[in-house]
Order: C-alpha cells, then structure tokens, then sequence
C-alpha cells in the first residue's frame, strides 16, 4: 500500500543558456504545495527532477525514507521504479491507445495480468465517469475528459507522490472551474504528498495549502496563500500573486461577503464566488468618494509597505484589502498606520468566478 | 488592382503550365512506349517463362532478406542517430545518406573492394570461415541492403526526431522499463513511418541494378534479379523484357497506391 510518507527534496538542475534551477521542497503526506511561478520559472524541471526524466546535478530527493536521487553518494533511481504518479501538461495520453489501455498503462507495466488491469482500470473508469469512452482514443476527448483520464492513469498505480504540471491549463474557462473541483476531490483523497505546478495564482489558492513562488530557478518565498498575498515578498510576487481574493455569495450583482455587500458587473452569476479586485483597481480617499462608484466604506490603514515606485495599503474591517497607489498619492493622503481612509471600487473592477 | 490579382490566381501563366506538361511527360512518355509495346497476348506465357520465375523469385528472396536485415540493423542505428547525442553525428549521418547520392555501380565497386574474395574483409573472412560472398545470393541481398536501407533509416530516424519524448517519459513514470517503452509507445507512435520506410525500401530493392551487377554478377538462378534479366533480355528477347518492365512498373504502382501520402509527411 502507499506509505504515508513525505517528500524531501533540493533540485539542482543546470540547464543550457546559463539557467539553473535551485529550489527546496518539502512536502508532508496529504499536504498540496503550490510551485507557482511564470513560464520559463523552471516548473517543468521541477517536474522532469522529481520524476527522474531529468537527473540531478547536486542536492538530492528522499521520498519517505526512500532516497531517490543523490548525485553525491551515486545515488539515482530511474523513473520506473519511483512511483510517482505525473499528471503531464496537456496531459500526453498515448494518442494509440483506448481510454481503458491508457489508465491500465502503469499495471501492465508492471506485470499485473490484463484482464486484472483491465478491471481495475474499468474501476477507475467508472469512477471518473468516463464509462461511455473507455474504448476512445485520446484524440477524440475533450480537454476536461482528457484530464480526468491522465488523472486516473497518474493514480491507478498507488504512487507516493502525485505530481501535476499545470493541469488546467489546456482546458477552456467554461470547464476550468468544474475540473478545478473534481480535482480538489481527488487531491484530498490522495494520501501521500502532492505537488502542484501552476502559473496560476487563483489555482494555486484554491488548491494549495501552501505555495512556494519560484522565478528564475529559484523560491523566492513559501507560505500559505494569506501570507503570499497579503504580505507579498518582492514586488514581482506581489503583481503576480498580490490580488485581493473574496470568498462570497453571489445573487443579482452582489456578492454577499458576510461584512460588506459588493456590487459586482456581473449580474448572473449566482451561489458561491471567489471575488478578484486587482489592489490598483481600489482607490483611496480622505473623504467620502462623489460619483459612480457603489462599492465604498470609511475604514483604517492596518499597514503600508513599499515597493520602490509603488506603495501597498492593507485596509482594516469590515473587509480587509489590499490597495496599491504611488507614493505621490501616498503623501496627498497623508497616510499613515491606523488613519483614517475612504475606500472605493467600481463595480465593473471586481472579477468574479465560480468557486 | 484587386481585379486584376484575381485574374492572375484564377488563371496560372501559360508558360508554367506548358512547361509542368513537358515535366510530367518525361514520366508519362516512356510508360505509354512500354504500354504500346507489349505483347498482351503472349503476356501469360513470357511471364511463366524459367528465366522470368527464377528472376522473379530471386528478386522477392534478395529484397525481402535486404528489408529484413535493414529492419534489424537499420532501425537501432536510426535510433541511436535520433536519440543518442555523440561527437561525429553529422558526419555519420552523412555516411548513411551516400548511398543515396552516389552510383549503385560505385557502391558495387566498393563493396567487391571490401567484401571480395581478396578484400579487406572478404579475405580473412573466407580464410576463416570458407564464405565467398560476390557472385552469390548472399552478395546480392547485401549490395541491394547497401543501397536500400538509407531509406528506412532516414525515415525512421525523422519519425523518431518528431516524435515528442515526453510520451517515452511518461511511460517511464508509469512504470515501464525501456523495451517496454520501445513496443509499447515508440514504435507504435511511429509505426506508419516505420511501415513506409520498410515500404519504400522494398521497393528501392527490388528495384536495385548497378550494385548487385558489380558485386553479385549476374548469374541465372544466383543473382540475376528482376532488373538484372531486363537488361539480358533486352539483348536477345525484347518481348521478355517488355514482359518484366512491366511486372516491375505494376509491382512498384502497388507499392506507391498502398503508402499514399505517409511518406512524404514522415520526412
């Protein structure tokens, strides 16, 4: 059975041009952590490490008490005696093979007999809801059937580690959101540890339970997906993961915080929402804000930090955000922690999501 | 102006097309020559002659043995070309390409200088083992293997190039050892390339003159091919040859009619 046992790892990996990645994880079992990181980031070679496709040039890999890559003591375990199950970006099902040959791939690789493979296999298709398409081939699925048979084939073998590169990103909106759930299903029943690679913030939150945000080959900070946002260590990670997320209810173009009620553009979307606000869709104001806006409230200054030619503000109660305005604007408002501020945004600014 | 851009596309330059015509009657020309030239009546029995059988079944056994044994050397070789990264590669591909540049008869040449029975090789290894390759079927399953199986291995070799390697990845992460990858997904993948390129070098064989000429002779019943008892026949009986051009004109019509387009789009 799969052991419940975490993962240990320092990837060091020098590719050409002068590009190494250089990146610590850890990981405990039923633990998700997030690689969140733009393309190029070293995500992939993350991946490709983990997986043994890519060898280590220095640190090492010990999943449980499993070493699995040790340049220094000689040490390399290669990919097919890892079991490490790897849902690959855009999936890359064998284009030859049924849906069903697909899934049992991993137990016929390893010698399970054919019809056993098969009726496990048709267990998983049946799980999955894949029933009608167990004898179709991968070019006639749709992105969001594609994923849930890479998934079924990453997972059919019990591995100890599970690994997705980016496995919502070949899909359209429409269906991310669906696929988004049914792969928090199947994440949290997974027992072993579980390593997200996505460019993705919102993926990344809502999936994750902690978040390391690389760039460059290296982490550049690690943390839950509060601590990203709200206290963001460069500016980089605060334009790339730095929005305000709002868990809510939506109804009729307003989206029901618990605190505050938002006016939101979109008036059809209904049930529950992640609500995004960008922090330089947010201004601030000495006095009670004339005009358009309908979404505005008098609260505090809980903390202001500064990024070069940029300032960020967390506001206070009765809902917390985070604004970015220059430091010219910085000075006219005279703020300062614990000061008073007005607080707008227009409606239209709200990005809002089924969640 | 958009008027006259229309004109143009709808209706191509005269001159182009007369000259595309002259192009595709150097194919058509010397087919209808054949066509026009055979005895259709005496067809049957010119093609059940001795001569033609044994040509015939000759030329099946030395080109059928010349594609299996590329198959076994060529396709490891267009692996280790297409996924093994070593100084000197170019240079070895280049080497796998020659025989399709130069003349079949200097390939012959060559292999007679190296295989011979007083060649490089050929000398210690009748000394050794008694075999004297020129002058028998042996030799002529390897001059025509000489010249045909550059075909299979560029055509495997550029399959196996475009071939994303992340599908061999996956396999490997799901458990498979490498033969198991190699049947399970490499060759599958490739398969339409790997049947068109043992397709084309079948027929390059069965086709094969200059090398085998040179190298294995040209004896009746030994190593006297298909091409090889056209040009004989040519000399004393033009209706045997006019027979056999065309049996080899509708085995290599088969061949093309069955790969359709696969092989322009492996390469």
């Amino acid at each position: 059975m799969t052991s419940r046992s975490g993962l240990d790892a320092h990837l060091v990996i020098s590719r050409g041009g002068g590009f190494t990645l250089d990146a610590a994880l850890k990981i405990e079992a039923g633990d998700t952590v997030a690689l969140l990181g733009p393309n190029g980031a070293g995500k992939s070679t993350a991946v490709g490490g983990l997986a043994g496709l890519i060898p280590l040039d220095d640190g090492r890999i010990a999943l449980g008490d499993r070493a699995l890559d040790d340049p220094a003591r000689g040490v390399f375990v290669s990919p097919e005696d890892r079991r490490i199950g790897v849902v690959f970006q855009d999936y890359v099902l064998f284009p030859h093979l049924t849906v069903m040959d697909n899934i049992a791939f991993g137990l016929r690789s390893r010698n399970v007999r054919r019809r056993d493979a098969h009726r496990r296999a048709a267990e998983w298709v049946e799980r999955l809801g894949l029933g009608d398409l167990a004898g179709r081939k991968p070019p006639a699925l749709s992105g969001g059937q594609a994923q849930r048979v890479a998934l079924a084939r990453a997972l059919i073998g019990e591995p100890e580690l599970l690994l997705l590169d980016e496995p919502l990103a070949a899909l359209d909106a429409s269906t991310r959101v669906e696929l988004r759930r049914t792969l928090a299903d199947h994440l949290g029943q997974f027992p072993g540890p579980r390593l997200l690679i996505t460019h993705e913030p919102t993926e990344a939150f809502l999936l994750a339970d902690q978040i390391h945000v690389i760039e460059g080959g290296a982490i550049m900070q690690m943390g839950t997906a509060e601590d990203i946002r709200l206290r963001p260590r460069s500016r980089y990670i605060a334009d790339l993961a730095g929005s305000n997320l709002i868990v809510g209810t939506a109804s009729r173009g307003t989206v029901g915080t618990g605190t505050v009620d938002l006016q939101v553009g979109d008036t059809y979307i209904a049930g529950p929402v992640l609500a995004t606000i960008h922090p330089r869709a947010i201004s601030l104001h000495l006095h009670r804000p004339e005009g358009s806006p309908r979404n505005t409230w008098e609260t505090t200054v809980a903390r202001i930090e500064h990024y070069g030619d940029r300032v960020r503000v967390q506001t206070g109660a009765p809902l917390p955000l985070t604004a970015e305005i220059t430091p010219n604007a910085e000075r006219a408002l005279q703020l300062r922690e614990r000061s008073a501020v007005w607080v707008s945004i227009k409606a239209t600014e709200i990005g809002v999501e089924a969640a | 102006m958009t008027g006259l851009r229309k004109r143009r596309v709808s209706r191509p330059p005269l001159v182009l097309v007369a000259l595309a015509v002259l192009g595709l009657a150097v194919f058509v020309v010397p087919l209808l020559g054949l066509l026009a030239r055979t005895p259709w009546r005496d067809l049957p029995a010119l093609l059940t002659g001795e001569i033609v059988a044994d040509a015939l079944r000759l030329s099946m056994v030395s080109s059928l043995a010349a594609t299996a044994l590329s198959a076994v050397v060529g396709v490891p070789l267009a692996w280790v070309l297409a996924r093994v990264e070593f100084p000197g590669r170019s240079i070895v591909r280049g080497l796998v390409l020659l025989p399709l540049v130069i003349p079949p008869v200097v390939g012959g040449a060559a292999l007679l200088f190296a295989l011979g029975r007083r060649g490089l090789i050929g000398e210690p290894l009748n000394q050794a083992t008694g075999l004297v390759l020129p002058f028998s079927t042996w030799g002529v399953v390897l001059a025509v293997t000489f010249v045909a199986m550059p075909f299979l291995v560029i055509t495997v070799e550029g399959a196996l190039r475009n071939l994303d390697s992340r599908y061999e990845g996956a396999a490997a992460t799901l458990g498979a050892k490498r033969w198991t990858v190699l049947r399970r997904v490499t060759f599958p993948m490739i398969a339409p390339s790997l049947v068109a390129g043992l397709v084309l070098t079948w027929a390059r064989a069965l086709g094969e003159f200059g090398a085998t000429i040179t190298f294995a002779g040209n004896l009746p019943g030994r190593t006297q091919t298909l091409p090889l008892a056209v040009f004989v026949a040519l000399e004393s009986d033009r209706d045997t040859a006019v027979a056999l051009s065309l049996l080899m004109v509708a085995i290599s019509l088969a061949v093309l009619v069955a790969l359709r387009g696969r092989w322009w789009r492996s390469l």
